[in-house]
C-alpha cells in the first residue's frame, strides 16, 4: 500500500494523514491519544473500541458534531475538532 | 429510497458475505446493508479500497489474515452476483430499526458516517438473515478509561484498516485465544509487545483439543502463534491480570499480579510495567444482540456467559422467516460464521426445499470446538474484587463501582434495567454495549453471573444506532 497523503487540520493545526486513515488513525499515529473530555468528570477521551461501538472518540467533522473518528476517513482538507 | 428483496443480510462480515452468496446463488434477490464501507467485517477488515490499488495490494492485505482465500472466492461470488443484479449492496449505513411487517421484515437505516453521504435506504424483504457480529467484550480496572487503553480487537481492527500502529509499547490482556493474534499482529507491524497476560491456563490442551472436535486446523493456527511469540520475544503470561492502568491524563504504565483459578489476586506478585503506551483488554467478545432481541428471538446463554440467539438446523430462529449466522449464535470465529451463513442464506433463499436438509458436520465441530475454548477461558469469577469503588464502569456516564454496588445493596437494583434507572450505567451514547455485562455481573454481586434476563435487559436498546429527529419524524408519513 503506497497511499498519498492528505492534510487534514485537528483543531486548527494542519495534519498529514495517508489517504484512506480513519480520523482516529490519523490522530493516534501522530501521538494525539485524546481529543474530548467527558461531561461529568472533564475527563480526556480518544479511541476506545475502534469499530464504532463506545461513541469514546466523537468528533466535529466539517461542522457535523459528533462524529465517530475511528470510523471516518480523512479527505484532503477536512476540518476535525475536539469537543 | 427503498428497495424490495427476498432477502435481506445485515452484515458483511464473514457470515453476512456468506449468507448472501448462498442466498443469490440460490435464485434470490438479495439485498445487503453493512455499516462498513467495503465487505469483510471484523475478521476480514483490510486497507480501504477507495485508495488506488493494485493486485497485489489485494494479496498484501490478505497478510496476517486466515482464511484470506476463503475470502476472496466469496468476494469474487458477492461481485459476481452484484453485477448480475442479483444482489444490491447497501455498504454505509446502519440499521438502526428493525421490524416485522405483514409477510415479512423492514430495515431502516442511517449513514455511519455523516459526511460520507450514503443516503437512507428503507429495505422490504420477505425473510431477513441478521449476521451483526459482536464486540470486545470488557472488563472494568482502576484506569481503564485513559486514552491510551484500546480493546484488544480494536487494536487488530486499528491495524488492519490503517496500516500503522496507534502506539509503540503495548501490554495486551484478558483471556481467550484471541490475544494471541492480537499481540502477534502489533509485532509483525514493527510495535512491542512487553507482555501478554491471560488470566486462564490453558496450557498443552489446545492440540489434542482441536484433534479431539476434529479440526485440527485449530492446533496449527495455534502453533504459527506460538512461533511467532518466540520469533518477537512476547511473554505469555497465564494466570496473570492487569490490577490497574496507571497514568494521569493518558495510559503510560500497568500494574499486573498473578492469581488463583478464581482469579483471586495472589499477594506478593505485582509487578508494574512501565513506559508503556497502548493497553489493550478483551475479554472475550460480545455479539451484537440488538436486532435479534428487538425482532423477539429466543435466546439462550452461551457457554461463555453472552447472550445468544436459539436457531434450528438450517439457522432459522424462533421468529418464522428470521434466520441468524455468526457471532449472534454463539462466538466461535470466522471458520464457523462461515459455515452458518452459508447454512443460512441458502435456507433463507428456499425456506421449503421440499426435502429435509441436514446441517453440515462441520458446524458441530467448530461449535465443540468454540464451546471447549469457551471453557477453558472463563471470565475469572472474582473479577470484581479488582475494583475500587471509585472505578468507572459506564465509561459514558460515567458511573463508578460504587455507585453500582450501593444501587445494588441498597435500592435493590439486582438487574441492569433497574440499575440503569438507579444509576444511569448503561444510558449514554454507547447504550450500554461496553459496560453491559460488566453491569450485569455486578448487579448480580460478588461472584455471581448475570443471567439471561438482565443481558436481555441490557440488549434492549429503542434504537439499534443514533438516528437523526428527521428519521425519527419520516416513520409518521
Ligand atoms: C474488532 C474485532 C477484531 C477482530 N479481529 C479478529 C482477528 O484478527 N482474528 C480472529 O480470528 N478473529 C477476530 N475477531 C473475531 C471475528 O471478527 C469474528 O469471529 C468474525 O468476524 C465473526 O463474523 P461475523 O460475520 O459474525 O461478524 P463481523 O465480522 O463482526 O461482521 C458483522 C458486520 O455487521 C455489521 N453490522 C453490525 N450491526 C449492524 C447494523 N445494525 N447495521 C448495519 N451493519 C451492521 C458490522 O459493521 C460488520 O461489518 C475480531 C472481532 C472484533 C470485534
Ligand atoms: S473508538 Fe469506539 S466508537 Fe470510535
Amino acid at each position: 500500500m503506497n497511499p498519498q497523503p492528505v492534510t487534514i487540520t485537528f483543531d486548527g493545526r494542519p495534519l498529514t494523514a495517508a489517504a484512506g486513515q480513519s480520523v482516529g488513525a490519523a490522530l493516534a499515529s501522530q501521538g494525539v491519544t485524546a481529543w474530548r473530555s467527558t461531561r461529568k468528570g472533564g475527563r480526556p477521551r480518544g479511541l476506545f473500541c475502534g469499530i464504532g461501538v463506545c461513541f469514546d472518540c466523537l468528533v466535529t467533522v466539517d461542522g457535523e458534531t459528533n462524529q465517530r473518528a475511528c470510523l471516518v476517513e480523512v479527505c484532503e482538507g477536512m476540518e476535525v475538532e475536539g469537543s | 429510497m427503498s428497495v424490495t428483496v427476498d432477502v435481506a443480510v445485515v452484515g458483511a462480515g464473514p457470515a453476512g458475505l456468506a449468507a448472501a452468496v448462498a442466498a443469490a446463488e440460490a435464485g434470490a434477490r438479495v439485498a445487503v446493508v453493512d455499516a462498513g464501507n467495503q465487505p469483510g467485517g471484523q475478521f476480514w477488515r483490510h486497507a480501504p479500497e477507495t485508495v488506488q490499488r493494485q493486485a497485489a495490494d489485494v494479496q498484501a492485505d490478505g497478510h496476517g489474515h486466515h482464511g484470506w482465500n476463503t475470502y476472496l472466492d466469496l468476494r469474487a461470488r458477492f461481485d459476481a452476483a452484484q453485477h448480475a443484479g442479483r444482489i444490491t449492496y447497501l455498504p454505509g449505513l446502519q440499521v438502526w430499526m428493525a421490524e416485522r411487517s405483514e409477510d415479512g421484515f423492514v430495515l431502516r437505516t442511517t449513514p455511519a458516517v455523516a459526511s460520507a453521504g450514503a443516503a437512507p435506504v428503507t429495505v422490504t424483504a420477505d425473510r431477513l438473515v441478521l449476521c451483526p457480529g459482536g464486540y470486545d467484550r470488557q472488563l472494568p480496572v482502576p484506569g481503564w478509561d485513559l486514552p491510551g487503553v484500546l480493546a484488544a480487537g480494536g487494536i487488530q481492527a486499528f491495524i488492519k484498516a490503517n496500516g500503522v500502529l496507534p502506539g509503540k509499547r503495548f501490554v495486551i490482556a484478558g483471556t481467550g485465544p484471541f490475544l494471541l493474534p492480537v499481540a502477534a499482529g502489533i509485532a509483525e507491524a514493527g510495535g512491542k509487545v512487553l507482555a501478554v497476560l491471560e488470566s486462564s491456563a490453558p496450557s498443552a490442551w489446545l492440540p489434542h483439543l482441536a484433534a479431539a472436535s476434529g479440526v485440527p486446523g485449530k492446533a496449527l493456527e495455534g502453533a504459527e502463534y506460538a512461533a511467532a511469540f518466540a520469533r518477537h520475544r512476547i511473554p505469555y503470561r497465564t494466570r496473570s491480570i492487569v490490577t490497574e492502568v496507571l497514568g494521569s491524563d493518558r495510559a503510560s504504565g500497568v500494574r499486573t499480579a498473578r492469581v488463583d483459578p478464581a482469579g483471586r489476586v495472589r499477594p506478593g506478585t505485582e509487578r508494574v510495567y512501565g513506559d508503556v503506551d497502548v493497553v489493550g483488554f478483551g475479554w472475550g467478545f460480545t455479539p451484537q444482540m440488538e436486532l435479534p432481541v428487538s425482532l423477539g428471538v429466543e435466546t439462550r446463554l452461551d457457554a461463555d456467559g453472552s447472550l445468544v440467539g436459539v436457531v434450528d438446523d438450517r439457522q432459522q430462529s424462533s421468529v418464522p422467516g428470521l434466520y441468524l449466522a455468526g457471532e449472534v449464535t454463539g462466538v466461535g470465529g470466522a471458520t464457523l460464521a462461515v459455515l452458518e451463513g452459508l447454512a443460512a442464506g441458502a435456507a433463507a433463499a428456499r425456506p421449503d426445499p421440499g426435502v429435509p436438509v441436514k446441517p453440515p458436520a462441520a458446524i458441530a465441530r467448530h461449535r465443540r470446538f468454540a464451546q471447549a475454548m469457551h471453557q477453558a477461558h472463563p471470565v475469572p469469577a472474582a473479577w470484581q474484587d479488582w475494583l475500587t469503588p471509585d472505578t468507572t464502569v459506564c465509561r459514558c456516564e460515567e458511573v463508578t463501582a460504587g455507585d453500582i454496588t450501593e444501587a445494588r445493596e441498597d435500592l435493590g437494583a439486582r438487574d441492569v434495567r433497574s440499575l440503569k434507572s438507579f444509576t444511569r450505567a448503561g444510558m449514554g451514547w454507547c447504550q450500554g454495549r461496553v459496560c453491559g455485562f460488566a453491569a450485569a455481573c455486578l448487579g448480580a454481586g460478588p461472584g455471581e453471573a448475570p443471567g439471561a434476563g438482565s443481558l436481555a435487559g441490557s440488549a434492549k436498546r429503542p434504537l439499534a444506532a443514533p438516528v437523526g429527529i428527521g428519521e425519527l419524524a419520516a416513520l409518521d408519513g
